[in-house]
């Protein structure tokens, strides 16, 4: 059984027809880079992984869980799955180390003791050990990016959904985020990441999938087709990125 | 001819004027509490459309944003027992205070609310709290810091109000202003004082809820 399992997957935005049919499977310990045009459904296939986008049509199952309709289920799903967003989204009122508490503390309900020790071991692991008491506007854009990436991680998701986790940072604060992005990859943790990272789809990443008009026009190991493109879109879009 | 300003006969009665002025702020004290409170439940309601409360929420805000406080205070006072509610004056005044300050703090609240990221919405959704749990740790404090020096204006906007409450005999600073000058006749010297005073309690409880609003609710000291 996939840890992932995506089939005839379909989603409307109103009249528009966003994704047309998707299967996946993702397995434990996959590295899935998600690439695509703009308005190709890629963010809004991952978005549907953790039920931020509600599915009109076919299945989604995560780690045994489906997603169904009911609030219940979306909760226990999310609790699997962890995600970290384009502009970080850290609660600002709240401490780097309270960012990081406020899921176990509220949804686990463990004791303080406990999720204090799970986010110093985060924030240990995303080299930020000496910002627990830092607020969010005291961190640069990399540093939130990575608090944020100890937030998801203090849940012990079994997949991490990566929304284009790099696009908000300054240039030179990019690569401290993908540092720890391959760390997690090389720990064996399962990531799906909508990028334009293509270097680092291609050396971290087991597996691309690249969208087109809200279906998966091509998918396969990185290094073989991005190399040699099977179809024109493809070979379209890695010229103007690469 | 010439006016002889006479603070003395005023002075005289100096502790009753700050007996009126403590009642004064006690009144703003349970007012602003409970108004707040209420207006954050209101807020809440209005802001999520939880309904019926969103709806009933919304006609209770436009019933007291677009009718006076003295008549609201009437109301109550006068025309509850009708109904059989006798409420005292002290008890009639903070009613009326804290229905009036939870009206328009519904509103102001509601602004800091909706002014919420979409963003801290997905994240708190992402990390699985439920919307009850997303509002308390996620949305209450961002939004309240976003509002709160208007929230403080509107505390003072009622605190001064509260000087109709002499009508209904609630013993507060203007009720003892009143009952002082129609003892010396000293109305100028009186209200002056009065003024001073309201004027002073409206700056301090300015700066504390300002003081006290960064320290709780924006989190950090300056």
């Amino acid at each position: 059984m996939s840890l992932v399992s995506i089939s005839g997957l379909h989603k409307h935005f109103g009249t528009n027809h966003v994704l047309k049919g998707i299967d996946l499977q993702v397995e434990q310990g996959d590295v899935i880079a998600l690439i695509g045009r703009s308005g190709s459904g890629k963010s809004t296939l991952l978005r549907t992984i953790n039920g931020l986008e509600s599915i009109d049509e076919g299945e989604l199952v995560v780690d045994g869980t489906a997603l169904h309709h009911g609030e219940g289920d979306l909760r226990a799903l999310r609790q699997k799955v962890g995600m970290v967003f384009q502009q970080f989204n850290l609660f600002p009122h709240l401490t780097a180390g309270q960012n990081v508490m406020l899921a176990p503390t509220v949804v686990k309900k463990l004791s303080k003791k406990e999720t204090e020790d799970i986010a110093k071991e985060m924030l240990l692991k995303v080299g930020l050990s000496d910002k627990f008491h830092a607020f969010p506007d005291q961190l640069s854009g990399g540093q939130q990016q990575r608090v944020a990436i100890a937030r998801a991680l203090a849940m012990r998701p079994k997949v991490m959904l990566c929304d284009e986790i790099t696009s908000a940072l300054d240039p030179e604060l990019v690569n401290e985020v993908l540092a720890v992005v391959q760390q997690l990859a090389a720990e064996g943790m399962t990531l799906i990441m909508v990028t334009h990272e293509m270097r680092f789809a291609r050396d971290v990443g087991n597996k691309l999938i690249f969208m087109h008009h809200g279906r998966i026009h091509e998918s396969g190991d990185p290094r073989i087709i991005l190399a040699d493109p099977q179809t024109p879109e493809l070979a379209n879009f890695t010229r103007a990125v690469m | 001819m010439a006016y002889q300003f006479d603070f003395a006969p005023v002075l005289a009665h100096t502790d009753l004027l700050l007996q009126g002025a403590a009642a004064t702020l006690g009144l703003t004290a349970a007012g602003a509490v409970l108004g707040i409170a209420l207006g954050v439940l209101g807020a809440i309601c209005r802001a999520w459309r939880i309904q019926p409360f969103s709806a009933a929420f919304g006609v209770y805000v436009e019933a007291i944003r677009n009718t006076p406080f003295l008549v609201q205070l009437f109301f109550i006072f006068f025309g509850l027992p009708a109904l059989g509610v006798k409420l005292s004056g002290w008890e009639a005044s903070i009613l009326a205070m804290v229905i009036n300050l939870g009206a328009y703090s519904t509103e102001i609240i509601r602004a800091g609310i909706e002014a919420t990221p979409h963003g801290q919405m997905e994240a708190a959704a992402s990390l699985a709290l439920n919307r009850a749990q997303t509002f308390v740790y996620v949305v209450l404090r961002p939004a309240l810091a976003r509002v709160w020096p208007a929230l403080v204006s509107q505390v003072i906007i009622v605190m001064l109000g509260s000087a109709v409450c002499s009508q209904i005999a609630a013993e507060e600073l203007t009720f003892a202003a009143n009952f002082i000058q129609s003892r010396n006749f000293r109305a100028f010297e009186t209200f002056f004082l009065a003024t001073a005073l309201y004027f002073a309690m409206a700056l301090l409880v300015r700066q504390l809820l300002m003081r006290l609003g960064q320290r709780f609710i924006v989190g950090r000291p300056r």
